[in-house]
């Protein structure tokens, strides 16, 4: 082989293995990617019970139930409408009613529960996961303001 | 007056970058020595007026200075010292301030000891490096200012996030930002050597020891990261592929990969702009991490408080030096002539193996953490990319990589013999097949593709040893000799051994940790008990504590094995009243490689505690193979060559060619 087609056969080798890798991300991300749905979504577009979903929105008040072993129940609501979650597992630190949350799992239509296998209270210092503040916007429940920093007396 | 002296100082830092951006660079233009000894001058001065800017900060924490808006927001009158200094930079803006100190040091750094450089090549990288400083610092002054202050001073600070309240991150960021703005040196040395449009091997053995430095600091920053998360959030987890995990992940493969082409380039004089442009590229993914974890677009562990000016802020930076940098890279790169003929199967094939493996696995990472923001930003869709993705993606890249490395340092430069390096490898092949037979038998419902991994870990080991007594000629030769030419390895033999070595002890601990590691949540009462990991941990009793600014619910665990008492490790979840937040103390116990980790939970309504435990199968190999990582790295730069540090050629005996890297 000459100097050309040693450098052709490189990059050819080069552009085959990125065509791979690119297939690979691709399916990855038809496959693998988990769509954020508020409970008014997920009541409104239903979406078949084996598809693994984030729920977001606040934990409903007085609604939070410790049952058997590690196993609790909650209400995830964005003001319009709620879901019923069950999860088995020690939520996070920062899960409190009145505030907001993820959930990852999977919702049967069904019996209307969302079985969730990940529970996330990340947020930033505003108590409130982006997502969640997003769709709480789009139901119009959201007052600006409310997200700002507070003073240190009423900062929780 | 202090806080104003530190503010002023950051302003005659601005000051005093401008004049380092220019007027070196128009005495390089113009082969002006006096103008080109301005560099230095300023990259001193400006280092320590924003060192003395940070000290007057960290002085207002100390003193817990409440007329100072980010001392308020940040701390508290009763926080331990260590957090008082290290809240410092637990936000935003002190964190920003952190960062541009660590820039200037930087520059000081090549303003000082790269006197052998050339004046023109020293003169164009501290005028970069300005530039760099001039936007962080203006966007400190204009979007982040620490020193803002308060009419109203309240009485008390509103505390530091509790889950910083913690050693690690008196060690977590500054070791982070250390590697991610070291890779600005040599960013600024490519942006230099385009302007110049000169680029030999001499350059690329000026770049690498920088490159290394910034390396092995990124290193123990994300090692250290990895650890932290994994004591203190009390999931057990030690890597969430959350974006900002990526974000300086991303750099870290990026940066690999121009340790390996800044070796070709220096050995070899071949990839040279292909070594310019991963330069440029590892400090842009640098800028990226900056850009994802400052601007709120994403939400994650590490979100700080968000302002939209900042991001835009930012993102104006990530244009002009991105854009800026492959612009000049498009028109100069031409003029950088190639060279260093080499047939696939060689040293340098193998390295050019390692940067396509590595830049692709860097662009699957890239896409998995913009991609929910493009679809969001274009189709109001929102999703989420998980660990599932990166497995899928980063996962199988990795795999061949890692069986290619043992055989890259078993190739000779320019031609190598891939038979002989396998020859040289049967042992090596050899047990690490047995390796994974012996853990197949052990572990009858595991997949096969752990046993699989852990052989591959071991390979990658075994590998590195090979390299070594090869190299020694123990076996060929007479033990006293082979001993005598081992101990006369130059230290960069060792240091890739070491390095090469501490990636498949990480992934044996990576697969083993995933795999193997079992899971117990249960609901307790004092005296009952839980099996995990051929231990049983009984529950004590809970008790109250209370901490300088926090209480806490402490519950004591008795580990025993085989009846007897082998250890006791308390867990517990502490509240801190001024911010209202609970956090995790994990209680972790290590046997051998492994550890039982124990985590609180909520009480229940009938009295029962709920009670995570972990076995945690091999879990510390992960860190221990980034510490020999960084060992590595540090041999590397200890190695006579870079040490003496003088621009020789690189036509040399062909021993020594071939003995080190």
């Amino acid at each position: 082989m000459n100097r050309k087609q040693k450098r052709l056969s490189i990059i050819a080798g080069g552009a085959i293995f990125l065509a791979a890798a690119a297939a690979l991300v691709m399916s990855a991300l038809n496959d693998q990617i988990v769509f954020f749905s508020s409970p008014t979504d997920i009541h409104s577009r239903p979406v078949s019970p084996d598809t693994r979903i984030r729920l977001g929105g606040l934990v409903e008040e007085g609604t939070v139930i410790r049952g058997e072993g590690a196993k609790v129940t909650f209400k995830v609501t964005d003001t319009n409408d709620s879901v019923e979650v069950t999860y088995n597992g020690i939520l996070p630190d920062l899960f409190r009613e009145g505030q907001g949350v993820v959930a990852e799992g999977i919702y049967d239509p069904a019996s209307r529960v969302f079985t969730a296998d990940t529970i996330l209270a990340k947020h930033d210092e505003n108590y409130m996961p982006k997502e969640v503040a997003d769709a709480l916007k789009a139901q119009g429940v959201w007052q600006e303001g409310e997200g700002g920093p507070k003073p240190a007396s009423a900062n929780n | 007056m202090i806080t104003e002296l530190g503010h002023y100082a950051l302003i005659l830092a601005l000051a005093t970058a401008l004049v380092q951006s220019l007027v070196p660079l128009i005495g390089a233009q113009r082969n002006d020595a006096g103008m080109m000894a301005v560099g230095p001058m300023a990259a001193n001065l400006s280092f320590v007026l924003v060192a003395f800017s940070f000290l007057t900060l960290t002085y207002a924490y100390v003193i817990s200075d409440f007329s100072v808006l980010n001392v308020v927001e940040n701390s508290h009158s009763m926080k331990p010292m260590l957090y008082k200094i290290t809240g410092v930079w637990g936000n935003h803006e002190g964190s920003m301030l952190l960062w541009v100190l660590i820039l200037v040091l930087f520059s000081a750094l090549v303003a000082n000891f790269g006197r052998n450089l050339p004046d023109k090549l020293r003169a164009n990288v501290l005028s970069a490096q300005a530039w760099i400083t001039v936007a962080f610092l203006l966007f400190i002054l204009l979007t982040s200012n620490p020193f803002m202050r308060l009419a109203n001073p309240p009485a008390e600070g509103n505390d530091l996030n509790p889950i910083l309240q913690d050693l690690g991150l008196a060690i977590h960021p500054p070791l982070l930002y250390l590697g991610y703005v070291g890779f600005s040196i040599s960013f600024s040395f490519a942006i230099a050597a385009l302007i110049e449009g000169r680029l030999d091997a001499a350059w690329a053995r000026w770049v690498r020891p920088w490159t290394l430095v910034a390396w092995t600091f990124l290193t123990a920053g994300i090692s250290m990261g990895s650890y932290w998360a994994y004591y203190e959030l009390g999931w057990g987890g030690w890597w969430f592929w959350d974006p900002v995990e990526n974000a300086s992940f991303m750099p870290w493969l990026a940066g690999t990969a121009l340790l390996h082409s800044a070796l070709v380039m220096e050995k070899r004089e071949a990839l040279k702009v292909w070594t310019v442009l991963l330069s440029i590229l590892t400090f842009s993914f640098s800028l990226l991490g900056t850009f994802l974890v400052r601007s709120g677009v994403l939400t994650s562990v590490h979100a700080f408080a968000t302002d939209p000016a900042r991001g835009v802020f930012i993102l104006g930076i990530l244009a002009v030096f991105i854009g800026g940098a492959f612009a000049l890279f498009g028109l100069r790169a031409t003029a950088l002539r190639t060279g260093g003929l080499f047939a696939p199967i060689s040293r340098e094939g193998a390295l050019v193996l390692n940067n396509l493996f590595l830049t692709t696995a860097t662009a699957t990472v890239l896409v998995g953490t913009l991609y929910p923001l493009l679809l969001e930003a274009t189709t109001g869709t929102k999703i989420s990319v998980g660990a599932p993705f990166f497995n899928l993606t980063f996962g199988p890249l990795m795999i061949p990589l890692m069986i290619a490395v043992p055989f890259g340092p078993l190739l000779a430069w320019k031609r190598g013999d891939l038979m002989g390096a396998t020859q040289r490898l049967y042992a090596a092949i050899g047990i690490s097949i047995l390796v994974g037979l012996v853990v197949m038998a052990f572990t009858t419902d595991e997949p096969v593709l752990a046993a699989a991994g852990m052989a591959i870990g071991a390979f990658v080991i075994l590998g590195a040893l090979t390299d070594l007594v090869n190299r020694s000629g123990a076996g060929r030769l007479p033990a006293a000799t082979a001993w005598a030419r081992f101990k006369g390895l130059p230290r960069s033999a060792f240091g890739t051994a070491f390095a090469h070595a501490g990636l498949g002890i990480t992934m044996i601990g990576v697969v083993a940790a995933s795999v193997y590691s079992t899971e117990h949540v249960s609901a307790m009462n004092a005296g009952d008990t839980v099996e995990a990991g051929g231990y049983t941990v009984r529950f004590e009793g809970l008790r109250d504590v209370q901490g300088p600014n926090y209480t806490a619910k402490s519950g004591l665990f008795v580990i025993s094995r085989g009846g007897a008492e082998v250890a006791r490790v308390t867990s517990a979840k502490r509240f801190y009243p001024a911010r209202q937040m609970p956090t995790t103390e994990a209680g972790i116990r290590t046997f051998g490689a492994s550890q039982l980790y124990v985590a609180l939970g909520d009480m229940e309504s009938n009295g029962k505690l709920v009670v995570r435990v972990w076995w945690k199968s091999w879990v510390t190999f992960i860190w221990y193979g980034t510490v020999l990582m960084m060992i590595g790295g540090a041999l590397s730069l200890s190695d006579r060559r870079l040490r003496i540090g003088a621009p020789r050629k690189a036509a040399r005996p062909a021993r020594t060619a071939e003995a080190v890297a």
